[in-house]
C-alpha cells in the first residue's frame, strides 16, 4: 500500500461500538476515528465511558457490539474485538496507561521497561532455551533492550532514578513512567488515561512536550482521555466528547471546544458566559469536584479482580438490580439538542444554545 | 493510691517483681488444667485424674523468674543500646565486641579442644547423665567459637556469602569425617576410619542430605510462589510424581538413576501443565483450594492404584543410584565400591555419594532460577506478582507465561522426588501428605520470597533445627526420661514462624536482587514489592 494512501486511511476506527454491563449502557453506538500521526482527545464528563472504551480497543473487555479496525503502517488491518488481550499490543501495536498507575512498583524503572519488551526478547532469546545457554544473539538483543530503555528514560527524565524501584517515584514521575514503559513496545498507537491527572502544573507541561515529542519523533498516534481542558486544548489535533456513553461531539478542539452540547455536558449551563466555561472545567479545583473515582464495583478498582477472569466474569457481577436507566433529561447534551429542536420548530423564539 | 505510683517513680526491680508475679498468676491460670491436672488410666482400665503439682510449679516458677529477669535487666540493657540496628535486627557492634572477645574465644577454642580430646574420659567417670551435659558444654563451646570467627569476619562473609556458603556446603561431609575421625582417635578405638564414617552417617544423611532436600524443594516452589506470585498448595504432589515415576520406572523397567531422573523431572513438568492448565484462570485463594486437592488426589491415586502402586504398603526395593555405571553402592555388585577401591565396606559411602548429588541438583535449581530470573521469562514472572493486568498491557501472554512457572517448579520438584525415592529405597503415600507442601511453602515465606539465601537459610533454621531437637538428649534430665523432643518439633516450627514473622514480616532476606542495572545494583527494599494474588 503506497504511503500515500496509508496516511489516509484512518489508524484506528471505532464503528457502531457498543458496551453494555448488565442493563447499564456504558457505551452506546459509538463511531469515531483516529487519524495517523495525531494525538486525539476523547473528553467528557465523569462515568461517561471513556475508560470503558480503553478497555474495549486494548481488549480487556469484549464489546457488545461493533467493530474496532486498527490499520497498521504496513497496511495490515486488525479487527481488536477479535484479538485475545495479550495480542492486541503484540499483533496490533497498540499500548496503553492506566487510570490508576499499573507499575511493577518492585522492580527497578530498568527492569519496568525491560518487561515492557517482553514479546521481542522472548524470540531473541529463542524462547528461553538459547538465552539460557547465553547465545550471543540473545546478548546483542539484551543490549539493544537495555538502549532502547535509556532512550525512554532519558526521554521522561527519569535516567537518573533507573536503578531504583518504581514504587519509589513521586506521582507525576510514575506516570512518565508508565508512558515511557508503553513506548517501549514500540507501539503505533498509544492510550494514554488520564496522564495528566493528579500532576502539577510544571510537571503538565513537561508531559505536554513529552506526548508532542512522542507524536513527532515516532509517528506514533495518541488516543488521549484527559480532564485538564488545558492539556487538551494544548496538543490534541482532534477531539471526541463523550457523554453517557453517547458521542456528542467530534472536531477539531476549537469547534468543540465552542459547541453548545459540550458546554451543557460539562456544566449543565446554556446561557450568555459559555465560552469561558471549558476554562473554567480546565480548573483543578472544579475537576476535583468533578473527579469522583470510579464506581469500585463497577470500573476498573485499584484491585485487579474485575480484568483477571474471562471478560464474562465482570459483565456477570453486574446483575439485575444493578440495571441503571439514565433518568429521563440526564444528558444536558440531549437538552441542548432538544431545545435546538424545539426552536428550529418556532423560528420567532431566538435560540441561546446556538451561540 | 494510684496517684503515689504514678507520682514516685518505680524502680526496673520493682516493676520487674510486679510484673513477675503477674506473669505468675497468668501461667498458673494458664497451665492449671493443661500441665497441673492430666487424666489418665489405670490397670482396670478406669479414668483417674492425676495431679502434677510439682511439674506446675516449675513451670509457673520459671515463667516468673523468666519475666524478672527480661523486665529488670533485659528491657533496660536494650533500651540502653538505642535498639540495634533496624535493619538486621542485630544488637550493635559494641555489644557484639563486648561479647566477643579474643581470650573468651582462645578460651573457648581451649575448651572445645580438651572437652573433645577428654569427652568420652569424662563421660566414661561420671556416667552418661552428666556426660549429655559435657556434650552440651561443647557443643556450645563450638558454637560460640564459630559466632566468634563469623561476628569478626561479618564484612568478608557478607561480601562473599553464596561463594562461602557452597564451599562449606562441598567441605562439609569431608570435615564430619575428619572430625569424627580425631574422635575416634581421642576415645582410642580401634579402628579410627571405619568409625569415623558409621559416625558420619548421621551428620550427612540426617542432617546434610535431609536438609539439602528441603531447600531444593524450597527453590524450586519458589519459582512458582515466591516469584510467579502463584499460591501453591500442592507442590508435593511433584515431590510424589518424580518419586513415583523412579521408583515405579526402576524397579519394574531396571532404568537407571541417570535416565530416570531427567524423566521424573519432564512428567512432573507434564503434570504441572495439566494441572496448570484449567487452574490458571484462577486466582488466589481458589488457585490454592485447587492445587491443595490436586495434591491430596495425587496422594489418594497412589493409594489406591494397587496394581500400579502397591496402595499404601508402597514400593520398597527401589534401586540405588550407581556412580554413572563405574562403581556401585550394592555390596552384592562386582563393581561395589569397596571392591573397586579396595577400601573397607560401609554405607556412609552411598550416603556421602548422595549428599553431593543433592547438593549438585540443589544447586542446579539454584543457577537455573538466577539464570532465568535474568531472562525475559524470569521477569516476566516477576512482573506478573507485581500487576498482571499491566503485563497484559504489555503483550505478556500471561497464560503461557504461568505455565512455564507451574512447569519449572514442578520439574525440579519432580528431580527432588526422583532423588528422594533413591535416598529411602522405599516410596509409600505417606511420604506426600499436606503437611510436606505446608512445611516447604512455609520455608519460603520463612526465607523471604524469592530470595534463594534466605530460603536456604529458612531450610537450614526450620528443618535443622527440628532434627536438632532428636540429639537434644540432655533434656531428658529435666523433663523425665519419658520426655521426646521431637515430637515438640510442630510446635517449635509454628512458634519460630510467628516469631519470625513478628521480627522480619517479610521474611529472613526482605530486599529483591534487581536482574538488570544500569549504575550500580541496588536492592529493592521488600516494602515494594507485591506478594502476587494468584
Ligand atoms: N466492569 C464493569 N461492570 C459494570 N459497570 C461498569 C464496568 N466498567 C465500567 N462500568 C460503568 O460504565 C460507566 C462508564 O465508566 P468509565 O469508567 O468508562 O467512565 P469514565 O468516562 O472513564 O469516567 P472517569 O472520568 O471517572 O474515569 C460507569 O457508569 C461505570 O460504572
Ligand atoms: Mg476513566
Amino acid at each position: 500500500m503506497s504511503d500515500a494512501a496509508n496516511m489516509s486511511t484512518p489508524i484506528l476506527k471505532l464503528e457502531h461500538l457498543s458496551m453494555k454491563f448488565g442493563g447499564l449502557v456504558a457505551i452506546g453506538d459509538l463511531s469515531f476515528e483516529a487519524r495517523r500521526g495525531e494525538i486525539t482527545a476523547l473528553i467528557g464528563p465523569n462515568g461517561a465511558g471513556k475508560t470503558t472504551v480503553f478497555n474495549c480497543i486494548t481488549g480487556f473487555y469484549k464489546p457488545t457490539e461493533g467493530m474496532i479496525t486498527m490499520t497498521r503502517r504496513d497496511g495490515s488491518t486488525h479487527l481488536l474485538e477479535r484479538l485475545p488481550n495479550h495480542e492486541i499490543p503484540a499483533k496490533a501495536k497498540v499500548a496503553r496507561t492506566f487510570q490508576n498507575i499499573r507499575l511493577f512498583s518492585g522492580m527497578t524503572l530498568l527492569e519496568n521497561l525491560l518487561v515492557a519488551q517482553h514479546n521481542k526478547l522472548m524470540v531473541a532469546s529463542g524462547y528461553t532455551i538459547l538465552g539460557l545457554f547465553g547465545f550471543s544473539g540473545y546478548k546483542r538483543a539484551a543490549a539493544e533492550s537495555v538502549e532502547l530503555a535509556k532512550y525512554w528514560l532519558e526521554k521522561a527524565e527519569l535516567l537518573d532514578r533507573a536503578d531504583d524501584p518504581a514504587g519509589d517515584l513521586p506521582y507525576g514521575a510514575q506516570r512518565r513512567l508508565e508512558i515511557a514503559r508503553a513506548m517501549c513496545t514500540e507501539p503505533e498507537l498509544l492510550c494514554l488515561d488520564e496522564p495528566a491527572a493528579g500532576l502539577n502544573p510544571r510537571e503538565s507541561l513537561a508531559l505536554n512536550e513529552l506526548l508532542m515529542s512522542i507524536r513527532d519523533e515516532t509517528g506514533t498516534s495518541i488516543l488521549l482521555i484527559e480532564h485538564d481542558m488545558s492539556v487538551v486544548m494544548q496538543i490534541s489535533d482532534h477531539v471526541v466528547v463523550l457523554e453517557y456513553g453517547r458521542k456528542i461531539s467530534d472536531g477539531d478542539p476549537a469547534s468543540v471546544r465552542s459547541d453548545p452540547k459540550v458546554i451543557a455536558a460539562y456544566l449543565g449551563v446554556d446561557d450568555e458566559e459559555v465560552g469561558d466555561v471549558l476554562v473554567e472545567v480546565g480548573d483543578e479545583q472544579v475537576i476535583e469536584e468533578l473527579d469522583v473515582a470510579p464506581d469500585p464495583e463497577h470500573g476498573p478498582g485499584a484491585s485487579s479482580s474485575m480484568f483477571a477472569g474471562a471478560v464474562s466474569d465482570t459483565i456477570e457481577h453486574s446483575d439485575e438490580d444493578e440495571r441503571i436507566a439514565v433518568s429521563k433529561g440526564a444528558s444536558k447534551a440531549a437538552q441542548v439538542e432538544a431545545k435546538e429542536a424545539r426552536s428550529a420548530e418556532a423560528p420567532d423564539t431566538p435560540s441561546k444554545g446556538a451561540k | 493510691m494510684s496517684l503515689q505510683t504514678s507520682t514516685q517513680p518505680t524502680s526496673p526491680v520493682q516493676q520487674a517483681l510486679r510484673e513477675a508475679l503477674i506473669a505468675g498468676v497468668v501461667s498458673f491460670g494458664l497451665f492449671f488444667f493443661f500441665i497441673g491436672l492430666k487424666t489418665d488410666q489405670n490397670i482396670r482400665n478406669e479414668l483417674v485424674l492425676v495431679t502434677r503439682w510439682g511439674l506446675l510449679a516449675t513451670v509457673v516458677i520459671l515463667t516468673m523468674i523468666v519475666r524478672f529477669l527480661y523486665v529488670a535487666y533485659a528491657v533496660p540493657f536494650l533500651a540502653r543500646q538505642k535498639i540495634a540496628d533496624a535493619v538486621t535486627g542485630l544488637l550493635p557492634d559494641s555489644t557484639g565486641t563486648k561479647f566477643f572477645r579474643v581470650p573468651f574465644f582462645i578460651g573457648s577454642l581451649v575448651l572445645a579442644a580438651l572437652l573433645i580430646v577428654f569427652g568420652s574420659a569424662i563421660v566414661a567417670w561420671t556416667g552418661p547423665n552428666i556426660g549429655a551435659y559435657v556434650t552440651l558444654i561443647r557443643a556450645f563451646a563450638i558454637i560460640y567459637a564459630v559466632a566468634a570467627i563469623m561476628f569478626y569476619g561479618r564484612a568478608f562473609i557478607g561480601r562473599n556469602f553464596a561463594s562461602i556458603g557452597i564451599v562449606s556446603l562441598i567441605l562439609y561431609p569431608i570435615l564430619v569425617v575428619v572430625i569424627l575421625a580425631l574422635l575416634a582417635w581421642s576415645n582410642g578405638s580401634a579402628n579410627i576410619t571405619s568409625a569415623a564414617f558409621q559416625g558420619s552417617l548421621k551428620w550427612v544423611d540426617n542432617f546434610g542430605i535431609q536438609i539439602l532436600i528441603y531447600v531444593m524443594l524450597a527453590w524450586g516452589l519458589n519459582i512458582v510462589v515466591g516469584l510467579a506470585g502463584l499460591l501453591d498448595l500442592g507442590y508435593v504432589a511433584f515431590y510424589a510424581v518424580g518419586a513415583y515415576s523412579y521408583a515405579l520406572l526402576g524397579t519394574h523397567f531396571g532404568l537407571s538413576f541417570w535416565i530416570l531422573l531427567p524423566m521424573a523431572g519432564i512428567l512432573a513438568a507434564f503434570w504441572g501443565v495439566m494441572l496448570g492448565f484449567p487452574v490458571l484462570r484462577l486466582r488466589g485463594d481458589y488457585l490454592a483450594i485447587v492445587t491443595l486437592a490436586f495434591g491430596e488426589i495425587i496422594r489418594l491415586v497412589l493409594i489406591n492404584w494397587r496394581e500400579v502402586t502397591n496402595g499404601s504398603a508402597g514400593i520398597s526395593g527401589v534401586p540405588k543410584v550407581s556412580f554413572f555405571g563405574w562403581f556401585t553402592f550394592n555390596v552384592s555388585d562386582p563393581n561395589y565400591i569397596s571392591k573397586v577401591f579396595d577400601i573397607p565396606q560401609s554405607g556412609a559411602y552411598y550416603k556421602i555419594f548422595l549428599y553431593y548429588l543433592i547438593l549438585a541438583l540443589a544447586l542446579l535449581t539454584a543457577f537455573v532460577t538466577i539464570r532465568l530470573r535474568r531472562m525475559p521469562v524470569g521477569r516476566a514472572w516477576e512482573a506478573l506478582r507485581e500487576d498482571e493486568i499491566a503485563c497484559r498491557s504489555l503483550g505478556i501472554n500471561t497464560t503461557s507465561t504461568k505455565l512455564t512457572a507451574f512447569a519449572i517448579g514442578a520439574m525440579f520438584g519432580g528431580f527432588a522426588g526422583s532423588f528422594f525415592a533413591a535416598r529411602q529405597g522405599f516410596v509409600s503415600p505417606e511420604s506426600f501428605v499436606f503437611l510436606e507442601s505446608a512445611i516447604i511453602l512455609a520455608i519460603v515465606v520463612l526465607g523471604g520470597m524469592g530470595s534463594l539465601v534466605g530460603i536456604a537459610i529458612a531450610a537450614l533454621v526450620m528443618v535443622g533445627g527440628t532434627e536438632a531437637l532428636r540429639e537434644m538428649e540432655f533434656l531428658k534430665s529435666f523433663f523425665g526420661q519419658d520426655f521426646t523432643p521431637e515430637l515438640y518439633r510442630m510446635l517449635l516450627f509454628g512458634m519460630a514462624m510467628v516469631v519470625v514473622m513478628l521480627w522480619k514480616p517479610r521474611g529472613f532476606a526482605s530486599s529483591r536482587e534487581p536482574t538488570a542495572f544500569l549504575r550500580e545494583r541496588k536492592a529493592v527494599s521488600g516494602s515494594f514489592t507485591k506478594e502476587g494474588h494468584g
